[in-house]
């Protein structure tokens, strides 16, 4: 009862007309940011960091928080639409998401992207809002060991990722492995892999370079060898009977939603963790369970509702970690860490007690800035749309620059302005010899996560193994139970190929 | 026009010096000497979120607050091989008005550790030290050890599955746990972390046995009473931590701090130099700046110019003599 009037207290701070306006600039914000390739909400809260001073800090994090959502939701447009992935959080979209842009359902992906983000986001803030400090807790118990296994699990939903192939999926993901080695290894304090003694190497490699090479520049090679030019997008209509058609349809994917939503809450809640690696997860289970799988990564709803109900689930848990411990779950909350800060506010287990109007206030705005982001994105789906009537010829070049300017804007390098054009012709050519590449995006992303994780753990353990089964955190074998269920999703393809192998046979 | 009017008003500033004689100098040539005439890049060492970039922001916060700067300050983190990415990129810029970076210790520790990326920081532009970060040795509140003998003696006890978090190997807190490892006999093992951040987590949850924090990084879980300081590595007890002791006091000469500095690239003109060192000069002299000094335990008043080339060199001495100790360099 008392979280009840601690939230409806905190709507009465929501709904200042001041907040309510930060709210739905925030939202429009972060829609344009996220739906730009290469500007994540990342760039996007750092760049208007220095704006909020003009506002009093609740209203201030308001807006921020409502920017970070506002791109998760932009993040889908451009992978949906471009096949490029407009930030990080979105690349698992691209998918499903343009295979399905491509057959003429932009409209129906745009709805479930924009529903789904919405449905993530609300649940995510209502276990927010129920089980904040518990779960906090669970975060801070979290150790190395248990990020490890939580790493492998990720990597054992992607085995079955590539198709049938399992060996060219394994490939894969040993070359994002290695990608993901490059720059400063803080276990030895030595620099690895630093190619041609580049400096650009030392920061290593950002993975959206690798993703916007391998779906943008790689798309655009392949469109143009399979068409000779000749390619008209299937034109997508749009009309409001249509979109309340795909909203009804959507009822078969809310088992989808609801799983995404709660893997990517908890994901998100991790330290170190964030949106992106919670959405490739759910994509990953999504395929999982589904009963054909086949169908994904050739147009499936459900390969776009989970990663989105799940980055946007993320985003809200990993603001739990930063609220409670101090800890940012992801790049972006450690920029609205810094803001808080500035702020006066101290972050950390008091923030509750001492800044009950700020935390409530936030957390109801969260609520709002939800419904609103929902509303912007489906009014704007018409315009979105229109940009697939373009001719390929014009498309392509606004694709490429895009793609250039994506890969800049993170790090203001040419150096991964380079490696992107090498990575989009490589993407090509294993696309042309029927290379999985979402695998290697998924090591890219996992890799810098899993590695530490697995060499602390050994470093504590003194080398051992036996730690990601025996530790225990007061007396559950947390991590022991996900490297079961790890090693369980491992064996389900073998399973799987093994009976298909013996049913003709008997 | 825009060139005429600022001649004009390079006129009337060179008349106003003259008139007003040499205390109001340094001051006015750095407001209205030479100007940026683009968005300076403010380059971070370090990666998004940690110590440096927070307070990267908080300056950049506070010089656009207080319209310090005709033109933005662009914060960009390149923080690629402790710092080296960002020292070969400084150095790349040579000669360059528009380029600043603030820095942490491995501006001393990264160009000694990796002589092959041909870095002389006595070359890049002493702009400010803003502040020195402090560190304190820490452990859970859960644990029975009160003061540094306990830990001693606890850490005996435990022997090499003594777990001391800390980042990266070869940075500050590798370099603490060294002296606690050599002074006391001790033999902890070091598990390295990404940021400090992380490395304060790690204890108030129970995976490690103690840390080297600064003060910024524990400070909200010691006052939610999740952890506790045992000692400072620092001069004098720090005014937030009144009942800590020092060190120093416990007969070991631990001191240690982390600069926090804004230098230019190197070869950078006279008149850009006393334009930053004005801007930075009045950023440490705000009200904000002061706070957040206040609250977070750091230490130190504002060096430029000759004086901080002076700590520079100093200060490189002190990390070589620790770097060859702990064998990361010959």
């Amino acid at each position: 009862m008392e979280i009840l009037n601690l939230l409806l207290d905190g709507f009465a701070i929501a709904f200042e007309p001041l907040n309510l306006v930060v709210i739905v600039l925030g939202c429009a914000v972060g829609l344009f940011v996220g739906a730009m390739p290469g500007l994540g909400s990342v760039n996007g809260v750092a760049i208007m960091l220095p704006m909020t001073f003009l506002v009093p800090p609740t209203s201030a994090i308001i807006f921020l928080a409502a920017l970070y959502y506002g791109a998760m939701y932009g993040g889908a447009i451009s992978s949906i639409m471009l096949g490029i992935p407009g930030a990080s959080t979105a690349v698992a979209t691209v998918f499903d998401g343009r295979p399905l842009a491509m057959k003429g359902m932009a409209d129906k992906a745009l709805v479930a992207a924009a529903t789904a983000s919405f449905v993530g986001g609300t649940i995510s803030v209502v276990l927010f809002t129920l089980f904040a400090p518990p779960l906090a807790e669970v975060a801070l118990r979290f150790g190395s060991p248990e990020i490890f296994a939580l790493m492998i699990m990720a990597f054992a939903t992607f085995i079955g990722l590539g198709g049938d192939d399992i060996a060219k999926t394994i490939f894969s993901i040993c070359i994002g492995l290695v990608m993901s080695a490059v720059g400063l290894d803080i276990i030895s304090g030595q620099p690895r892999l630093i190619f041609l003694d580049l400096p650009g190497f030392f920061h290593g490699i950002n993975f959206l370079v690798l993703a916007i090479g391998i779906y943008g520049i790689g798309e655009i090679l392949w469109t143009l060898e399979t068409t000779k030019g000749e390619v008209t997008m299937s034109k997508a209509t749009v009309s409001f009977r249509r979109v309340i058609v795909a909203l009804k349809d959507l009822r078969h994917n809310v088992k989808t939603m609801v799983m995404g939503s709660f893997l990517g809450y908890f994901v998100g809640i991790l330290p170190a963790a964030g949106a992106t690696p919670g959405s490739l997860m759910a994509y990953g289970m999504a395929k999982m369970i589904a009963k054909e799988p086949e169908t994904y990564g050739k147009g499936n709803i459900d390969g776009v509702v989970a990663p989105e109900a799940a980055n946007n689930a993320a985003s809200t848990g990993a603001m739990l970690p930063m609220l409670t411990l101090g800890i940012p779950g992801s790049p972006t909350t450690a920029i609205l860490l810094g803001g808080m800060v500035i702020w006066g506010l101290e972050p950390g287990p008091l923030l509750f007690v001492e800044h009950k109007d700020f935390v409530w206030g936030l957390i109801a705005s969260l609520y709002a800035a939800n419904v609103f982001a929902l509303l912007i994105n489906l009014a704007f789906i018409p315009l979105f749309l229109w940009v697939l009537k373009m001719p390929f010829t014009i498309l392509a070049p606004i694709i490429f620059v895009l793609c250039v300017v994506g890969g800049y804007a993170p790090t203001q390098s040419l150096h991964d302005v380079w490696l992107m054009l090498i990575f989009g012709v490589v993407g090509y050519l294993m696309r042309k010899l029927d290379y999985p590449m979402a695998p290697a995006v998924l090591a890219i992303v996992l890799g810098p996560l899993a590695e530490p994780a697995m060499r602390q753990s050994l470093i504590i353990s003194n080398g051992s193994f036996a730690i990601f089964f025996t530790r225990t955190i007061d007396g559950v074998p947390v991590s022991g139970m996900i490297m079961g269920i790890a090693i369980a999703l491992f064996l389900l393809p073998v399973v799987k190929t093994l009976r298909r192998k013996s049913r003709p046979a008997s | 026009m825009n060139i005429l009017g600022r001649t004009a008003l390079l006129g009337l500033g060179a008349g106003l010096m003259l008139g007003l004689g040499a205390a109001a100098v340094s001051h006015d040539a750095a407001a209205q000497g030479w100007e940026p005439k683009k968005p300076v890049e403010f380059i971070i060492m370090a990666g998004i979120g940690g110590g440096a970039d927070k307070m990267a922001r908080l300056m950049q916060t506070i010089i656009a607050k207080n319209k310090l700067s005709s033109k933005p300050f662009t914060p960009i983190n390149k923080p690629g091989g402790s710092g080296a990415e960002s020292l070969v990129y400084l150095k790349e810029k040579t000669g360059d008005n528009h380029v600043i970076m603030v820095t942490l210790n491995s501006f001393y520790t990264t160009p000694l550790r990796q002589p092959d990326l041909g870095i002389d920081i006595m070359t890049f532009t002493p702009i400010g030290r803003m502040a020195e970060d402090t560190f304190l040795l820490w452990v859970h509140a859960d644990s029975t050890i009160m003061n540094v003998n306990d830990f001693v003696k606890a850490v005996k006890a435990k022997g090499s599955d003594w777990v001391m978090a800390g980042t990266g190997k070869g940075q500050e807190d590798q370099l603490l746990t060294s002296f606690l490892n050599s002074g006391y006999g001790l033999d902890m093992k070091y598990v390295p972390y990404k940021g400090g951040g992380r490395v304060a987590k790690e204890l108030a949850g129970k995976n490690a046995d103690s840390t080297v924090n600064n003060p910024s990084e524990q400070l909200g879980f010691w006052e939610a009473g999740k952890t506790r300081p045992l000692a400072a590595f620092t001069a004098q007890r720090l005014e937030v931590f009144k009942d800590v002791p020092t060190f120093r006091e416990l007969g070991k000469d631990y001191v240690y701090y982390m600069q926090r500095s804004v230098v230019g690239a190197p070869g950078m003109s006279k008149e850009a130099e006393a334009f930053y060192r004005g801007v930075f000069a009045r950023v440490y002299a705000t009200d904000e700046w002061q706070a957040y000094m206040a609250k977070k335990s750091l230490l130190g008043g504002f060096l430029t110019g000759a004086a901080l080339k002076r700590y520079w060199t100093g200060e490189r001495a002190v990390h070589e003599t620790i770097l060859r100790d702990i064998g990361e360099i010959k």
